[in-house]
């Protein structure tokens, strides 16, 4: 095995033991970018020198004793979060030459652990996708076949880590864009709670939606990131001050205790859902109902089937007015013309894919005079009912169980033309979403053709807790 | 719902996009099927329920107006990203311009 396949844990052993050093490790992580990425297209930036140089002053850490859970482990950033005097596109060309000044928090967090930036990594543009073919320097490749989309938006953080690229990844989940593609690259990762982590110097696209979380190989991993990641942040009013638990402790803590889990029956009835994936999740689902702590049960969520039309509702409207800003103006590229109006306008033409657009003419639409209520707010009326449908079920039960995407990785250009082909891969993953309640997709299987199958476990909210614990116990099954 | 092209020149216009012909009748009929399908909600009776306009149940999230330093460091990589710059000032086209194509 070589080092660069190892998880956050046994990199963290291996480095305390002195089996090898960070910069070592790093240069694994770099040689394997070095030999994929032209294929995979997973990163946009290498940040090979300022790796190097973290990856040293990380072995002294290490040296002299002031080693942290993430000190010398390779990472990579979506492209849509600021790094400090790195290059963020956002996948976009009107932000190609953007350089932000400031770290994300969450980025601040885990880089005061001393983990070391590899680089950022090619999304759909400002988060818009679930195949990554919306970026405007082109799609990310899935790792177990090259002809298929990675998922998105966060595709190249999937396929960065699927693909032993780094160790782990950051990455957003407004709709589903960490779990979907973790799940089509054979990953795992976590949608926090709304209000769990620090979304400051998250690129905005729906602020009452937006998340920002871990993708990792393991489970194991993803609690030992969700730790640094989560907590209270001046910066961001949206964050709880609840008390982070201590994730990656409490993993195998209460191993005995009780838990009930629900299998909502609208999950598994989808029609064009692929077969090969709902048996793999429900082969997976028979071996949990076999532990002696765990009991299925079913149940329902009638309203699920709402949950894609109100989000293609509410994430466009609130885009259409957090994009305002990219206008070329303050950074990014400006186009030439000659009055301010065509500056905007033409700006964001030449540097915006048509999905963002698309999104863009959407939201306006719905947000402009005479269409407010009848869109954004009957939207957020059958939101709430989306909601109480999970608060209804979560009084029996304590999580629950549904696969992460209706299919696994489809060929790209597949459903590239077809709008609402391409929304409905997020059917599973948008209802978690707009309820703001956490939910990790796990890995439990591949088809036959070999492509990776996620499960997805939703709990309550502010639950993080339970959620992994069981995704743990899965993993290990 | 079929969106004309008034329509779609319209939205384009209040968003700040240049479109060419064939993105607006791209558009339209892409716009015309996503609000259809969005259709489905009005079979959803919601009579009398409360938007969700957010889900952490915070309220008024204050904290004391300090002003904090910016390092001359901060500041020259601020500017520096300014597409057109007069010194240490952002510059833009003129704002109010009688010739200005923004009246809407």
């Amino acid at each position: 095995m070589n080092i660069n396949e190892l998880t956050i844990k046994q990199a963290y052993d291996g480095l305390k033991k002195g089996d090898f050093s960070s910069v070592e490790l790093t240069k694994a992580c770099l040689a394997r970018i070095k030999k994929r990425n032209k294929d995979i297209n997973a990163f946009i930036t290498v940040t090979e020198d300022l790796a190097l140089e973290e990856a040293q002053i990380a072995d002294e850490m290490i040296a002299n004793k002031k080693q942290k859970m993430l000190t010398g482990i390779p990472f990579s950033v979506k492209d849509a979060i600021d790094v400090a005097d790195v290059r963020s596109t956002a996948s976009a060309k009107i932000l190609d030459n953007y350089v932000p000044s400031f770290d994300a928090t969450v980025i601040s967090n885990i880089r005061k652990q001393g983990a070391v930036l590899v680089g950022k990594t090619n999304c759909d543009a400002f988060g818009h996708g679930a195949s990554n073919e919306n970026s405007m320097y082109g799609p990310v490749r899935n790792p177990y076949d090259l002809d298929r989309v990675a998922g998105g938006s966060s595709g190249g953080s999937a396929a960065s880590v699927a693909d032993h690229m780094c160790i782990f990844s950051i990455g957003e989940d407004t709709g589903g864009s960490i779990r979907q593609p973790a799940s089509l690259c054979g990953i795992a990762g976590l949608r926090p709670s709304y209000g769990r982590n620090s979304r400051y110097g998250i690129m905005p696209m729906a602020s009452s939606l937006d998340t920002v979380g871990p993708m990792a190989k393991t489970v194991e991993d993803i609690a030992i990131l969700e730790e640094v990641m989560a907590g209270r942040d001046e910066k961001d009013a949206t964050t709880v001050d609840n008390e982070v638990p201590e994730y990656s402790k409490q993993l195998t803590a209460n191993s005995k205790q009780k838990l009930k889990i629900g299998i909502p029956k609208e999950y598994f009835d989808l029609e064009g859902m692929d077969e090969e994936t709902k048996t793999i999740v429900e082969n997976k689902i028979n071996e949990i109902a076999k532990l002696p702590n765990c009991q299925i049960v079913e149940v329902s969520l009638p309203y699920t089937k709402y949950a894609i039309p109100v989000y293609y509702i509410v994430v466009p409207s609130e885009d259409s007015s957090n994009l305002g800003r990219i206008d070329g103006v303050r950074y990014g590229v400006q186009a030439q013309a000659d009055n301010l109006y065509d500056v905007y306008a033409r700006s964001r033409a030449q540097g915006l894919p048509e999905e963002v657009k698309r999104r863009i003419m959407i939201g306006t639409y719905a947000l402009s005079a005479g269409y407010y209520d009848a869109y954004y707010r009957k939207a957020q009326k059958v939101r709430t009912l989306i909601r109480q449908d999970f608060e209804r079920v979560f009084e029996e039960v304590d999580l629950l169980i549904t696969p992460t995407s209706p299919f696994p990785a489809f060929k790209i250009g597949e459903k590239k033309d077809d709008v609402l082909a391409m929304y409905l891969a997020d059917v599973f993953v948008a209802p978690a979403s707009v309820a703001g309640l956490p939910a990790v997709s796990v890995p439990v299987g591949n088809t036959k053709s070999g492509l990776p199958v996620g499960l997805q476990i939703i709990g309550k909210r502010l639950d993080e807790e339970h959620v992994l614990q069981l995704g743990h116990t899965i993993e290990r099954l | 719902m079929k969106l004309t092209s008034q329509e779609i020149e319209h939205i384009a216009k209040l968003a700040r996009l240049e479109l060419t012909e064939k993105e607006k009748t791209m558009y339209a009929e892409q716009l015309s099927v996503v609000l259809d399908y969005i259709e489905v909600l009005n079979e959803v009776d919601t009579e009398g329920v409360e938007e969700t306009c957010q889900v952490t149940g915070l309220e008024d999230v204050v904290r004391e107006d300090v002003v904090e330093d910016c390092s001359k460091e901060a500041r020259g990589k601020i500017i520096s990203q300014f597409p057109s710059a007069h010194g240490n000032l952002l510059k833009v086209k003129a704002v109010f311009d009688n010739t200005d194509s923004t009246d809407l």
